[in-house]
């Protein structure tokens, strides 16, 4: 009897375990179905849990329960590895369409790589060629010839690269070219013909801030007399800015006049700097009065293989590094000023580079 | 018996706290700085010769390497400079994106000197605050022009392509974000006793002072000083915000941050309302000719950038590239004060007055 008993104890027990295989299995596959790793331990916890658990349903469960059970898992069993095959092949399909794709990208980088090969071979040859007719020839005459003939090539080139357009090769085209530039010298004359007249008219229009120039004409007339400006106008391209160009000996009673005068009171230096117009120098002062909340610029002219001018830095400290700046770049040399050095290029840089006729001047090249 | 010698002292120019490449030389007795004399030029690139070769939609992008920690107020300058001239018109909705653009950059810089100020004083982490806002504002122009930094988003009579979907909606959302971060700044730091401590009365100047050396922005209005280019001389569309001159009466260091800090909730009010504001009518140019012309004759125009007053001076003979083209950089002009402030300072005291000046070297040296 006992022998039976443990016979059908040991079999229920394999069963069971049969059965907590599967559902272990069947887990597993739902895990990698999910892409869950982390839960490993998890489920294992709930397989042992399960298996002591059927094994003690087994001991007293009925073989057709038993059966059944066996049955349903194996079916699990089965989808589960079906499953899992299809995985296996979804990915193995990935992985083939990601190589062909690699593949493509090398064809065609290879391609590229052969055009551009060629492309250069072709612009060799020519190269060669063009040297060739250039050089290859007996007699002195004809060299010259060939050089000219070179020249006049390389000027056309010039001139086409300097137009920006198309190579105009034939005569017919060259003519049309022409005829078009004409043209279209015609139409900018009659379009600045245009817009000159609209200037006109709008210059009938008094700018708003003319009244303003005159207060500053009048104020300034009455203290320093008649004879202290250029010219004076109104900028109408820089927001109408009242505009006082000061004569070289005036300037820098100009400005302190600007400053102190108490109509005026410009206390606030916006802007310095130089300007190189190659006819002359010219320093360009945006002034600014807190008090009436109003701007001016102030402009001076100065000589070009001189250029000399007092310093405002005694009016407004804030002219200092500019005039440092415009003697830096320009050369301007701003008289009585505390510091004047080259404040950004160094001192021992030769030359002035913001002037027009700036030649860089470089022991190592 | 004690003798004390004067000694000379290098402070940069490859130091952190210089904000770049900026030198000084300073001569200490004892602890006190004596004189102090700053060498710039270390970053000087020429910009403006350079750009006596190029045409003006060419220049735009050296202006992004000047202030580079703002560089939309740059690139608006060239661009607001040549529109003056040619008498341009911009559609309204270029006009809102350039305002969203240079107020999302003025936040930005603001941010950058927030953190690299407290950490030149010694508090790390509300940098890292800083920069974490920061980064979602460079996103956002990064979205919007392509670039983290440099933008090179503006063009002569526009912008160079129109706002990304949805961007004006992200736009909308960070404003009440960056409003909490800011709270959150304030909590941090404005109530803290050691900064206060540092900032307070240090690197004082007078109204007089100010407006002697040439200063701007918020080194302006630190002494109390109501003038703001964006209120007082609106350009763009400012005219239609509502938005407040943020002044300080102290002139020291502390004004200078109360004033910084404030301008951001500024910028953000100028932002709340101009993403309610703008047409979505998607018109981001005017009509240009394909080749920029400035006509023949000079101009300058000053805008308000986030380091003060930044100018742009157009000398044209009606071609193509510009016959001279100048910057008035505001660092550069803000930076002049330094000496003096330095005289007779503690060495302690040395970066805290440097750090709340607030220059980008870029700017400087030009």
């Amino acid at each position: 009897m006992s022998d039976e008993k443990d016979l059908e104890k040991k079999k229920a027990a394999a069963a069971a375990k049969a059965k907590a295989e599967a559902l272990r299995k069947k887990k597993e596959d739902e895990k990698a179905a999910k892409g869950e790793e982390d839960t490993t331990a998890e489920d294992k916890e709930k397989v042992s849990h399960t298996l002591g658990k059927d094994s003690k349903e087994m001991d007293n469960s009925d073989t057709d329960e038993d059966l059944a059970k066996k049955k349903a898992a194996a079916a699990a069993k089965a989808k589960a590895a079906a499953l899992a095959k299809q995985k296996r092949k979804q990915a193995e399909a990935a992985n083939t369409e990601g190589e062909p794709s690699d593949n493509e990208d090398e064809l065609a980088k290879k391609k590229a790589a052969a055009a551009a090969k060629a492309k250069a071979a072709a612009l060799a040859k020519q190269k060669r060629k063009q040297e060739e007719s250039g050089s290859d020839d007996s007699s002195d005459d004809e060299k010259a010839k060939a050089a000219a003939k070179a020249k006049a090539a390389a000027d056309a080139r010039k001139k086409r690269e300097a137009s920006g357009g198309e190579s105009p090769e034939d005569d017919e085209k060259a003519k049309a070219v022409a005829a078009a530039k004409a043209k279209a010298a015609a139409a900018r004359a009659k379009k600045k013909a245009d817009t000159d007249k609209k200037e006109e008219t709008e210059e009938e229009k008094p700018s708003p801030n003319q009244p303003l120039l005159d207060k500053y004409m009048k104020v300034i007339k009455e203290h320093l007399g008649e004879d202290v400006f250029e010219e004076t106008y109104i900028n109408r391209l820089s927001k109408h800015v009242p505009t006082l160009v000061a004569k070289r000996d005036t300037y820098h009673k100009i400005a302190e006049f600007l400053k102190f005068n108490e109509q005026l009171g410009f206390d606030y230096l916006s802007e310095l700097h130089g300007t190189d117009f190659e006819t002359h120098m010219e320093v360009y002062l945006h002034l600014f009065s807190f008090r009436n909340k109003q701007s001016v610029a102030l402009k001076v002219k100065i000589d070009r293989d001189q250029p000399e001018i007092e310093s405002v830095t005694g009016l407004w400290k804030g002219a200092n590094w500019p005039e440092c700046e415009a003697y830096d770049l320009f050369g301007i040399k701003f008289l009585n000023h505390p510091d004047l050095k080259r404040i950004l290029l160094g001192e021992d840089w030769i030359g002035y580079p913001m002037r027009k006729d700036y030649e860089p001047h470089d022991v190592e090249v | 018996m004690i003798r004390t010698e004067e000694m000379m002292l290098n402070v940069g120019p490859q130091h952190p706290s210089t904000h770049g490449v900026f030198r000084l030389v300073i001569k200490v007795d004892g602890e006190i700085i004596k004189e102090a004399t700053p060498v710039i030029g270390y970053l000087h690139r020429g910009t403006e010769k350079l750009a006596e070769d190029l045409q003006y939609t060419q220049i735009i992008p050296y202006t992004d390497r000047m202030d580079y920690l703002s560089a939309m107020t740059n690139n608006y300058v060239i661009c607001h400079a040549v529109e003056t001239m040619m008498g341009l018109e911009l559609p309204d909705h270029a006009e809102y994106l350039r305002v969203l653009a240079m107020e999302l950059g003025r936040v930005a810089s603001h941010l950058v000197w927030f953190g690299t100020y407290l950490l030149d004083i010694g508090a790390v982490s509300p940098f890292l605050y800083a920069f974490r806002e920061r980064e979602a504002i460079i996103n956002l122009l990064n979205e919007l022009s392509g670039g983290r930094l440099t933008f090179n988003y503006m063009r002569v009579g526009g912008v160079k392509w129109d706002a990304p979907e949805g961007w004006i909606d992200k736009v909308r959302d960070f404003v009440p974000y960056m409003r909490e971060q800011l709270a959150g700044y304030h909590d941090l730091v404005t109530g803290n006793e050691i900064f206060l401590n540092r900032v307070k009365g240090v690197g004082r100047y007078t109204k007089e002072d100010a407006l002697q050396y040439s200063l701007s922005g918020a080194n302006l209005r630190c002494t109390g000083v109501d003038w703001d280019l964006r209120k007082h001389e609106p350009y763009s569309i400012y005219d239609r915000f509502d938005f407040d001159v943020i002044t300080r009466d102290g002139g020291d260091a502390w004004a200078r941050y109360q004033c910084r800090l404030a301008e951001i909730e500024e910028s953000l009010k100028i932002i709340e309302q101009a993403v309610e504001q703008i047409p979505d009518d998607g018109k981001f140019m005017a009509k240009v000719p394909r080749i920029i012309k400035a006509p023949k004759g000079e101009a300058f125009v000053r805008i308000e950038s986030p380091r003060g007053e930044i100018g742009c001076y157009i000398a044209s003979e009606g071609k193509k590239e510009p016959y001279r083209i100048k910057f008035r950089r505001p660092s550069f002009y803000n930076l002049q004060i330094l000496p003096k402030l330095l005289e007779g300072e503690n060495m302690a005291n040395l970066i805290t007055i440097l750090g709340g000046v607030d220059i980008v070297l870029g700017e400087v040296d030009g």
